[in-house]
């Protein structure tokens, strides 16, 4: 079995596994990080979303052999620690906000938020009602409301 | 005393209700309530007594004879915090965050010391385990108040007799008991000494309305933090020894069974994989990894016998309706406004697919899921293994989203199955494409309206609907049959039963009469959030408009005239205010405005909807962007809001499936099978669909106790978005959702049945436009 290397949440691991395995599963199911749900496995639903050297990107899409020894995977585990804190920015807000309905999607709505804010702030403006309405990240509770609240409020702080 | 209404002075005893519960036999307080309480003692004008004394004139009997077997109980526990098992599931609808507060409330602790988890199946509970209906609030407030309220007056006993002093001379305040002295004693040095030795019936009062400080007042859910770190728990993501990841490859059409499989022996040999076996809805893989299921389930090689539903189409179905249709009887000598609207198939798919963990033992079994009818679940899966029910022990957890898929469970029973076969634990899960195409639908419906009217009086309202089977085999059906004994409906079935315990005909419309037909069992269909409601109101409210028009009234002012009560007026000029009802707009843009009731509750939303180009044609790729509802406006009265956050966002959840139903979201029925099988496919409101103004309004209380609010606010805002693309675009629109006569995806194939995951995902690093 081929041995794949890479780095999770600041730290190196390798796994066992064929290397076509995407890496949503690797995760989840050899290392036990649970945070990026599974919700359709063709990066459609985005409940997956993680990120690898600090952009957004969706496991279930991600064969584990695509990985290099020096790419950074960091899940909604390893979110706070980017900042150096217990809680990112991005999560307070959503506590703040209270936007949790069910919370299976949210990991991946906060990946996807802090990546979009990292964008927008690397292009030198301010997010619009255009960028949140370019998240594709579904929510079938409906907290559609809350997390453009959230997001704009954690991009404040981040 | 500050601890409410307990000790209070025979003035305030007076005419207060009195309730019965428990302090049970335990090494640790425990106090317990029947869930659903008797009828409480009231007006017994009982003057008010020491508390010891209280305690000690009702020790009626002695445990062996209590019935306690079917008590909720809270548990006070050393280190001071307050434990409670809710038989209920929490899929996202805020009622452990509600519950903790009931309990908060009562027993005088911090809500962070209070500790909800969800029962496991407890068949003792009969019909009391059921999570349906928006019924969780409005059938366990009291009974958990009680309990609560119970342990209290044990903690204040054994507080005074360990500090010496007079009950009335202590206060239960944040966890601490405090004498005159300023002596304290936290509830955790009391949980043993409070504790019974022999179960006792207590009688106790609930703390009262005016003195709430945690009831009606908003809080954060107590599940957030776990949620948005990841470490909330799903099903899938529990840790049960060598339950490994297990897949189904499933029939290219609706309920299709395996007939043979060709080549299993080289499937069995596929990376991973570590069992392949037949099982009465599939073919099962079981993995070292969902991927390697993936892959598993793709290669099998399966002949398919016949589905439920083989040949069917949007079309045939509709057909089979206009069969069924119940007659509106003679069109009467007077003006008539009538219509016809059909609603397509709907997915009744949760964003966490259906799934289920086993482990299955030649005397025994062990099954997690999150389960609406847990009972019902535990008495199917024991009947399916052939082990007696008490052998079968189902741990209900928390689950992501449901709107009323959950209430079946049949995740549960295929892992039990497949775990049996193989005899190894296995980890269940459906693939997306499987919960679009083989999981509960909506059921497609045709609602009939007419109404007659002279000068400005209706003088008769008569609403058909048809509609495909809703299955309510869960368990639903005995709780509404035991309503419906004590109702002068005779004999009908459950669904007419709960059609017409649903249904309120809320304005004065003279004779009105709303009646349901239903035809054919052949599709997996469900009770989705708020059942048949959304459907029959937005008929309803369109006709409404109509019948304004036509007498040349404005379609506020209309429905405000003709509402029944003062409640329903209320909320209904709520959102006229607040929403600006009325205000000049562009061509294209339009208001509407609805009301429901249900739940003991009312609801109205107004909305405003942009048809206009160059929002309809708004360039997404994988999307539908169509109408956008640009602004919503919801104003809700449930009695008495436990959590008006919670509230809140229950109904702004309601919202975007109004929305959804209204606009963008239904099944294509094809040949036997439904065409969606993902995401992109089935069109639920996203982010671009989402109005970027959003309000919603809790009106102030209107009752002590509380209303149903998970599915409250679909139907409203359904109907209103419904009515303002009416007035938008000029024309009244008959089939929902609107958008359904446009196939906007291109279909995935049926065989294999699922899609391969793609592998480009890498490339998303590298783009710089899109998340």
């Amino acid at each position: 079995m081929p041995e794949h290397t890479f780095r999770v949440n600041g730290e190196q691991v390798t796994v066992n596994v064929a290397g076509d395995v995407r890496l949503l599963w690797v995760l989840r199911d050899i290392l036990g990080i649970t945070g990026p749900k599974y919700g359709c496995g063709i990066n459609v639903c985005k409940a997956c979303t993680s990120h690898i050297n600090g952009r957004a990107v969706n496991p279930c899409a991600i064969p584990v052999e695509d990985l290099q020894p020096t790419d950074e995977v960091t899940t909604i585990e390893g979110l706070p620690a980017t900042v150096g804190k217990n809680l990112h920015p991005m999560q307070q807000a959503w506590l703040d906000h209270d936007v949790a309905q069910c919370g299976y999607c949210q990991p991946g709505q906060i990946m996807a938020a802090v990546a979009l804010v990292r964008r927008v702030a690397a292009e030198g403006r301010e997010i619009t009602d255009a960028d949140l309405d370019g998240l594709r990240n579904i929510c079938r509770c409906g907290t559609y409301f809350r997390i453009r609240e959230a997001i704009k409020a954690g991009a404040e702080n981040m | 005393m500050t601890t409410g209404s307990n000790g209070g002075g025979l003035d305030e005893a007076i005419g207060r209700r009195r309730f019965l519960g428990y302090v049970l036999a335990a090494p640790t307080l425990v106090a317990a309530a029947e869930l659903v309480p008797p009828a409480p003692a009231a007006d017994t004008r009982l003057p008010s007594p020491e508390l010891t004394e209280l305690l000690d004139l009702n020790d009626m009997m002695t445990a062996a004879a209590l019935p306690t077997s079917g008590l909720i109980s809270v548990e006070v526990n050393p280190d001071g915090t307050v434990s409670f098992a809710l038989p209920r599931v929490e899929v996202g609808q805020g009622i452990t965050t509600s519950t903790a507060m009931l309990i908060a409330e009562e027993l005088a602790v911090p809500l962070e010391r209070v500790r909800v988890t969800l029962a496991d199946a407890r068949p003792e509970l009969v019909f009391n385990q059921l999570t349906g209906g928006s019924n969780t609030t409005i059938a366990t407030y009291i009974p958990i108040r009680v309990a609560a309220a119970i342990a209290r007056l044990r903690l204040l006993a054994a507080a005074a007799a360990e500090l010496g002093s007079e009950i009335t001379d202590l206060t239960l305040k944040a966890g601490m008991i405090i004498d005159r002295s300023g002596g304290g004693i936290d509830i955790g040095a009391l949980a043993e000494k409070a504790a019974s030795t022999e179960t006792r019936q207590v009688s106790v009062e609930l703390t009262p309305r005016g003195s709430f400080t945690v009831i009606g007042r908003p809080h954060n859910r107590v599940d957030a933090l776990e949620a948005v770190t990841g470490r909330k728990k799903f099903t899938m993501d529990l840790d049960v020894p060598d339950a490994k990841p297990t897949m189904l490859c499933r029939p290219p059409t609706i309920n299709g069974e395996v007939g043979s499989v060709s080549n299993l022996p080289e499937v069995r040999t596929m990376p991973g994989v570590t069992d392949v076996v037949v099982i009465s809805t599939g073919v099962a893989v079981r993995a070292e990894t969902f991927g390697q299921c993936v892959d598993a389930v793709r290669a099998l090689k399966v002949s398919w016998k016949p589905g439920t539903v083989e040949g069917k189409s949007d079309e045939s179905v509709l057909r089979e309706l206009e069969a069924a249709e119940l007659p509106l009887g003679l069109r009467p000598p007077v003006p008539t406004v009538e219509g016809k609207f059909t609603f397509h198939f709907r997915s009744n798919s949760a964003l966490e697919p259906n799934c289920a963990v086993a482990d299955v033992r030649a005397d025994r079994a062990e099954i997690w899921s999150a389960l609406k009818s847990p009972i019902v679940a535990q008495q199917a899966i024991a009947a399916k293994l052939g082990l007696p029910p008490g052998r079968v022990t189902v741990h209900v957890t928390e689950g992501g989203g449901s709107f009323g898929r959950k209430l079946f469970f049949d995740a549960a029973l295929e892992a039990a199955e497949v775990s049996q076969k193989v005899g190894k634990p296995v980890k269940l899960m459906w693939h997306r494409a499987d919960d679009s195409r083989q999981g509960r639908t909506h059921p497609m419906a045709t609602s009939r309206v007419r109404a007659a009217y002279v000068g400005g009086t209706v003088l008769s309202y008569k609403q058909r609907h048809t509609s495909v089977s809703t299955d309510l085999g869960h368990g639903l059906g005995e709780i509404i049959t035991a309503m419906a004994a004590r109702l002068p409906v005779g004999d009908i079935g459950f669904s007419q039963t709960f059609f017409h315990l649903s249904q309120a005909m809320s304005y004065r419309f003279g004779t009105s009469s709303q009646l349901l037909s239903e035809t054919d069992k052949g599709f997996n269909t469900g009770s989705m959030r708020s059942v048949y409601s959304p459907d029959v109101t937005c008929a309803r409210e369109l006709i409404v408009d109509q019948l304004a028009a036509r007498m040349g009234k404005d379609p506020y002012r209309f429905r405000h005239d003709f509402l029944r009560d003062d409640r329903s007026r209320a909320v209904l000029a709520k959102v006229a205010e607040a929403g600006d009802w009325g205000r000049p707009m562009p061509a294209g843009i339009a208001q509407g405005i609805a009301f429901h009731a249900e739940y003991k509750a009312v609801s109205a939303a107004l909305v405003e909807i942009d048809c206009r180009p160059g929002t309809v044609n708004r360039p997404i790729r994988d999307g539908v962007t169509g109408p956008r509802v640009v602004k919503a406006v919801f104003a809700v009265d449930v009695g008495l809001a436990v959590n008006p956050r919670g509230l809140e966002a229950q109904m702004m959840g309601c919202i975007m499936d109004g929305i959804a139903l209204a606009l963008t979201s239904s099944l294509h029925l094809s040949d036997g099978y439904f065409l969606e099988a993902s995401w992109d496919n089935y069109f639920y409101t996203r982010q671009w669909n989402t109005p970027p103004e959003l309000r919603i309004i809790i009106m102030p209380s209107t009752s002590e106790e509380p209303g149903g609010a998970g599915e409250l606010g679909v139907a409203a805002s359904m109907a209103a978005v419904a009515c303002a693309y009416g007035r938008a675009t000029g024309t009244m629109p008959t089939s929902f959702p609107i958008n359904h006569g446009t196939l906007s995806f291109a279909p995935k194939p049926t065989v294999p049945p699922i899609p391969q995951s793609p592998a480009d995902g890498l490339n998303d690093a590298r783009r710089t436009k899109e998340v």
